[in-house]
C-alpha cells in the first residue's frame, strides 16, 4: 500500500501528541476518546463484521462437527464426541477411492486441456493487429462466463440428448447411429471439460491480456531488428511477460485439485454416470443435505479443504524455491 | 511497429483470424439457435436439425410460459431476490469497506485479516447449511440473500478504491461538521459511482444465476427461483415442478422442445441485456483485483 495523506496522518495521530487537523481527526488523546470519536465508523463496520462472524466464522468453528456424532436434536453442545471415527469410516469406504479417482482425473484433465486454453487464446488474440476485430472477438468470447451453470447444462442437454438433440439428429442423419452423451460414463469427463472451456476460456484471457498490455512495444521492435521471427518474438518476449501470471494461477489451481465445482458436476450427474461423475463436493451434498449425515459429510468436506490448503502451500513453496513470486 | 510481412506470417494471420472467428462463433451460436428455436413450432424443431431463422414464426412457447403460474412466479422470485439481494450486497459491502478504508481505525487490521483468512479457508457446505438452518432461514428468501451478502474479494477492491480518494476532500467536509456517516453518503459515494455500478452488476448477475443456494436452502417449490425451475423443465423434463395443482391440466405432459428453448431464453435475456454495461466495467474490476499486494 502506498503511503497517502491519510496514513501519515494516522501514524502521526496514533501518538496523539501532534496537534492540528491530524490529531483532531483522531479524536481525544485517550484510547476511549479515539474509539468514541470513530463511533460511526464502528457502526458502519458492524453489519459486515457480523456477517463474517455468522456466515464465515461460525461455520469454520462448525467443522468440529466432523469429530462428533452431531444430532440436531441434541445440538452442538450435547452431541457425543467421537474423534476421528468419521474419517476412519470414510477412508475405509470403497467410495472414498472412487471419489478420489474421479476428482483427481477431472482435475488432471482440467489442467491438461483447460488450463492452457486461455493462455493460447490470449496469445492468439495478442497477434491480432486489427483493433476492431480483436475487440469484437473479445466481446463475444466473454459472454458465456456470465451465463449460469444451469443454462450451460441446459444447453448441453438440449444439444446432446438422444431425443431430438441436434448433435444426435445430425449423427443419425449422416452416420445412422446415436450416442447417449448424457448417460454414457465415457462421455462425462469430455463433456465437463468442453463445458468449462466453452464457459471460461474466453474470460480467462483477460488476466493474460492485461499482463501483455504492459509489454513495451520497443522490445518487439528491437527483436525484429535483430531478425526475430514471430514465433521467436512470442517465445522470448510475450510468454515471459505472462509467466508469473501463469505460475500464480497454477498455484491457485493446486488448491482446487479436490474441488471440482459443485454446481457443474451436480447438474451433469445422473445415476448412470455416477461411477465417474461423483466427486467429493457432490458426495458431501448427498450425504449431508439429502441424507442428513451431518457429521460424516462435514468430515468429508473438512478432508477436502485441508488437502486443498496443504496443496496450495506446497505449490507456493515450490514456486518460490524456483525463483518465482508466489501468491503470498 | 510490428507491421512487416512474410509469407508464413501471412498464412499464420489468416489461420489465426479464421480460428478466432470460429471460436467466437462457438461462444454465441448456441444462443442464436436457442433463440431461433424458441420462436419455432415443435414440428419444425423435429423436422429441421439446425436453423437460425424459423420458417413459421410463432410466439406460442412464450404465450404458454407466461400463462403458467410456476414459471411466472419463479421469474418473480428471481427478480425479487436479485433486486433486494443486490441492495443488501451493496449496503454490507460499502459500509464495511468504508470503515476498513480508514487506516487509523483501531482493530482494522484484525478485521482485515479475518476477511482475508475467510478467503483461504471456509467451514464448507454442511456447517454453513446448519447455520442457515439454526437461524430458521430455510425456505425463506433470506437464505438466498444473506449467506452471500459480502464477497470478500469485492469488499477488498471497494476498500482499496475508497483508500485512493484524497483525504483532503473528507477533511474539508469534516471541518464543516460532517460526521463519518454523512461523509460516506455525501462525499465518498458520489465519487465512487462507477465502481459501485460495476459491483451492482456483478452482484446482480450472481443473484440471477444463483442455483446453489436455492438447491440447498429452498425446499418449497413455490419459492424456487427461475434457475431451479429451468433445470426442472429442461433437464428433468418435469413441467409441473412439484406444483401440479397450479398448472393447466392440459400441460401435464413433458414440455415441448420449443418451451424448453423459450425458458432458456428467458433465463439468459436479462444477462445479455446488462452484458454491454458489464463489459464496459469488468475488465477494470478484474484488473483491480488481480494486482497483487
Amino acid at each position: 500500500m502506498k503511503p497517502t495523506a491519510t496514513s501519515t496522518a494516522a501514524a502521526a495521530g496514533a501518538d496523539a501528541t501532534v496537534a492540528g487537523p491530524a490529531a483532531a481527526r483522531m479524536g481525544g488523546s485517550t484510547k476511549w476518546g479515539r474509539l468514541w470519536k470513530n463511533r460511526w465508523l464502528y457502526v458502519l463496520l458492524a453489519p459486515g463484521l457480523l456477517y463474517f462472524l455468522i456466515f464465515k466464522y461460525v461455520p469454520m468453528w462448525g467443522v468440529l462437527l466432523a469429530f462428533q456424532n452431531f444430532s440436531p436434536y441434541h445440538g452442538f453442545w450435547k452431541s457425543e464426541w467421537v474423534g476421528f471415527e468419521h474419517f476412519r469410516v470414510f477412508f475405509t469406504n470403497p467410495e472414498f477411492f472412487m471419489l478420489l479417482r474421479n476428482s483427481l482425473i477431472l482435475s488432471f484433465y482440467n489442467l491438461i486441456f483447460f488450463f492452457p486454453a486461455p493462455i493460447i487464446l490470449a496469445l492468439l488474440l495478442n497477434e491480432v493487429r486489427i483493433a476492431l476485430f480483436k475487440r469484437t472477438i473479445q466481446t463475444l468470447v466473454y459472454v458465456p462466463h456470465f451465463i449460469s451453470m444451469v443454462i450451460v447444462a441446459s444447453l448441453t442437454y438440449v444439444f446432446l440428448t438422444t431425443e431430438g438433440g441436434i448433435v444426435n439428429e445430425l449423427l443419425d442423419h449422416y452416420f445412422g447411429f446415436k450416442i447417449s452423451f448424457l448417460t454414457d460414463p465415457a462421455w462425462f469427463r469430455p463433456i465437463i471439460i468442453l463445458q468449462t472451456i466453452w464457459k471460461e476460456c474466453g474470460f480467462g484471457t483477460i488476466i493474460f491480456l492485461a499482463a501483455l498490455a504492459s509489454v513495451d512495444v520497443e522490445q518487439y521492435e528491437a527483436a525484429i531488428i535483430d531478425g526475430a521471427n514471430r514465433w521467436q518474438q512470442m517465445w522470448h518476449i510475450t510468454l515471459p511477460a505472462i509467466r508469473s501470471t501463469i505460475v500464480i494461477l497454477l498455484i491457485l489451481r493446486m488448491g482446487d485439485v479436490l474441488d471440482n465445482g459443485f454446481e457443474q458436476i451436480y447438474l451433469m450427474l445422473n445415476p448412470l454416470n455416477r461411477e465417474v461423475a461423483e466427486v467429493f463436493d457432490t458426495y458431501v451434498y448427498f450425504m449431508g443435505i439429502t441424507q442428513g449425515a451431518f457429521s460424516y459429510s462435514t468430515a468429508v468436506g473438512l478432508f477436502k479443504s485441508v488437502v486443498g490448503i496443504i496443496l496450495v502451500t506446497l505449490a507456493n513453496w515450490t514456486a518460490k524455491k524456483f525463483g518465482q513470486s508466489g501468491i503470498y | 511497429m510490428r507491421h512487416y510481412r512474410t509469407i508464413p506470417g501471412t498464412i499464420f494471420d489468416i489461420c489465426n483470424y479464421l480460428f478466432l472467428s470460429l471460436f467466437a462463433l462457438a461462444a454465441v451460436l448456441p444462443f442464436l439457435y436457442v433463440f431461433a428455436g424458441s420462436f419455432a413450432s415443435d414440428t419444425e424443431l423435429t423436422r429441421r436439425a439446425f436453423f437460425l431463422i424459423p420458417e413459421r414464426f410463432t410466439t406460442a412457447a412464450y404465450a404458454y410460459i407466461f400463462s403458467t403460474d410456476t414459471i411466472v412466479r419463479s421469474i418473480g422470485v428471481s427478480i425479487y431476490v436479485t433486486t433486494v439481494g443486490t441492495l443488501i450486497n451493496l449496503f454490507f459491502t460499502v459500509t464495511m469497506a468504508y470503515a476498513l478504508s480508514k487506516r487509523h481505525l483501531a482493530g482494522r487490521n484484525f478485521v482485515l485479516n479475518l476477511v482475508v483468512f475467510s478467503m483461504l479457508f471456509g467451514g464448507g457446505m454442511i456447517p454453513t447449511y446448519l447455520v442457515v438452518r439454526e437461524l430458521h432461514l430455510l425456505d425463506t428468501y433470506w437464505a438466498l440473500m444473506l449467506p452471500g451478502a459480502i464477497s470478500a474479494f469485492n469488499l477488498i477492491i471497494v476498500k482499496n478504491f475508497f483508500q485512493e480518494i484524497p483525504a483532503e476532500l473528507e477533511d474539508a467536509a469534516k471541518i464543516d461538521g460532517c460526521h463519518d456517516l454523512a461523509l460516506l453518503w455525501r462525499i465518498v459515494l458520489p465519487l465512487s459511482m462507477p465502481v459501485l455500478a460495476t459491483f451492482t452488476l456483478f452482484y446482480a448477475v450472481g443473484h440471477w444465476n444463483n442455483y446453489y443456494s436455492a438447491l440447498l436452502y429452498i425446499n418449497e417449490p413455490s419459492k424456487w427461483p427461475l434457475q431451479v425451475i429451468l433445470r426442472q423443465i429442461v433437464m428433468l423434463s418435469q413441467m409441473a415442478a412439484g406444483d401440479l395443482n397450479a398448472m393447466d391440466p392440459n400441460f401435464e405432459k413433458p414440455p415441448d422442445q420449443s418451451i424448453k428453448l423459450a425458458v432458456i431464453v428467458v433465463g439468459t435475456i436479462p444477462i445479455l441485456i446488462v452484458y454491454p454495461f458489464l463489459q464496459k466495467h469488468f475488465a477494470k474490476g478484474v484488473l483491480l483485483g488481480s494486482v497483487k499486494g
